[in-house]
């Protein structure tokens, strides 16, 4: 018998790393900027991507959305009333979407008539973090209700995310929410991520929000 | 919650490896894992040896080793080891650093296999 070693020097989600790699270059090719919208469950992801939804074809913008989750199709039913095609990826008990679920899900969509394409990932803000899904923009979102330290909680998602979203502003001041302190801890994590307090309900933060996608979009291009 | 599919990733990919070594058995199995890959050690021994039974990896040791987040400080020019997780600062000049050089890693670096005898021919 010899012993021997042997260097792989492999990385382990290499077949996820690819096929995002492939997506990446597909999202590029056709002109669509994708976006993928991390956040613990119950933090508004829906709610919040209907509103955008809304006011992007308000905008005369061309979107559509992937909605992950375990089971249920109840958030797709909620974001196709935006007029938007949907679709949802059930993952039947997988905490995160991996990009092979995204790519056979966009069979049979024309990329090159989109604008925005949203993923809404599953809830969850540890697993997620992991698998890029070939999108240009992670956007990790935080409602004013879960505390202003869940950054410090989840580090690896927060200092994975492009850009950051607050949802609820409009319940922040019952809540006893204090905004200087969880902008210093988003800040902590991710030094100079772009930041937006918004409320789907009200409006609030929307319109500046909306600039920010029509801008990266433009530069994407 | 995802561990057990990454220790299934590593059952594939080095059983595939393998096929250069027939009749080799797997006595280790060597990751380096990110202290920002999302990963848990414990939770990743706990699958191994589920994930393991029945395949050429069965028995074998995993040993799990950790790099800690390294980032790039532009005031002092070099890249410097963050002293925790809550806060992505330079600890030399106390600057914020958001340009992360190590600590999302997660790989294969290395197994350790003992070779079968070559058939001696007559």
């Amino acid at each position: 018998m010899t012993t021997r070693i042997v260097e792989l020097r492999r990385g382990i989600l290499k077949k996820n790393d690819e096929l995002a790699a492939g997506l990446r270059q597909r999202f590029m090719a056709a002109g669509v900027l994708v976006l993928n919208l991390v956040s613990s469950p119950g933090t508004g992801k829906t709610a919040f991507l209907e509103r955008t939804l809304r006011d992007l074809k308000a905008r005369g913008l061309r979107v559509a959305a992937l909605v992950g989750d375990l089971e249920t199709d109840n958030d797709a039913r909620r974001l196709a009333a935006s007029g938007a095609p949907v679709r949802q990826i059930n993952t039947h008990g997988i905490c995160h979407l991996e990009a092979e679920m995204v790519g056979k899900h966009l069979e049979g969509w024309e990329l090159g008539e989109l604008d925005y394409l949203f993923i809404e990932n599953v809830g969850n803000l540890v697993c997620p973090s992991s698998y890029d899904l070939g999108e240009k923009i992670r956007v990790a979102l935080l409602s004013v209700t879960e505390g202003e330290d869940k950054p410090l909680k989840y580090p690896t998602m927060f200092n994975s995310a492009d850009a950051a979203v607050i949802t609820k502003m409009d319940i922040a001041e019952p809540c006893g929410f204090d905004r200087e302190l969880a902008l210093k801890n988003i800040n902590e994590i991710r030094p100079g991520i772009r930041v937006f307090e918004t409320s789907a309900k009200t409006g609030t933060g929307m319109e500046e929000w909306l600039n920010f996608l029509v801008k990266e979009r433009g530069r994407a291009r | 919650m995802h561990e057990l599919s990454i220790v299934s990733s590593v059952v594939d990919s080095v059983t595939e490896s393998l096929a250069a070594y027939p009749g080799a058995r797997v006595k280790e199995v060597r990751l380096r894992v990110g202290a920002l890959a999302a990963v848990v050690e414990d939770s990743l021994q706990f699958c191994y040896g589920i994930a393991t039974e029945g395949t050429p990896l069965a028995g074998s040791v995993l040993v799990v080793r950790t790099l800690p987040v390294r980032v790039h400080c532009v005031p002092c020019g070099q890249d410097v080891e963050i002293e925790s997780l809550q806060s992505f600062r330079c600890p030399v000049c106390g600057e914020p650093a958001a340009d992360l050089r190590q600590g999302r890693e997660l790989e294969i670096e290395s197994i350790e296999i003992e070779e079968a005898e070559e058939a001696v021919g007559p």
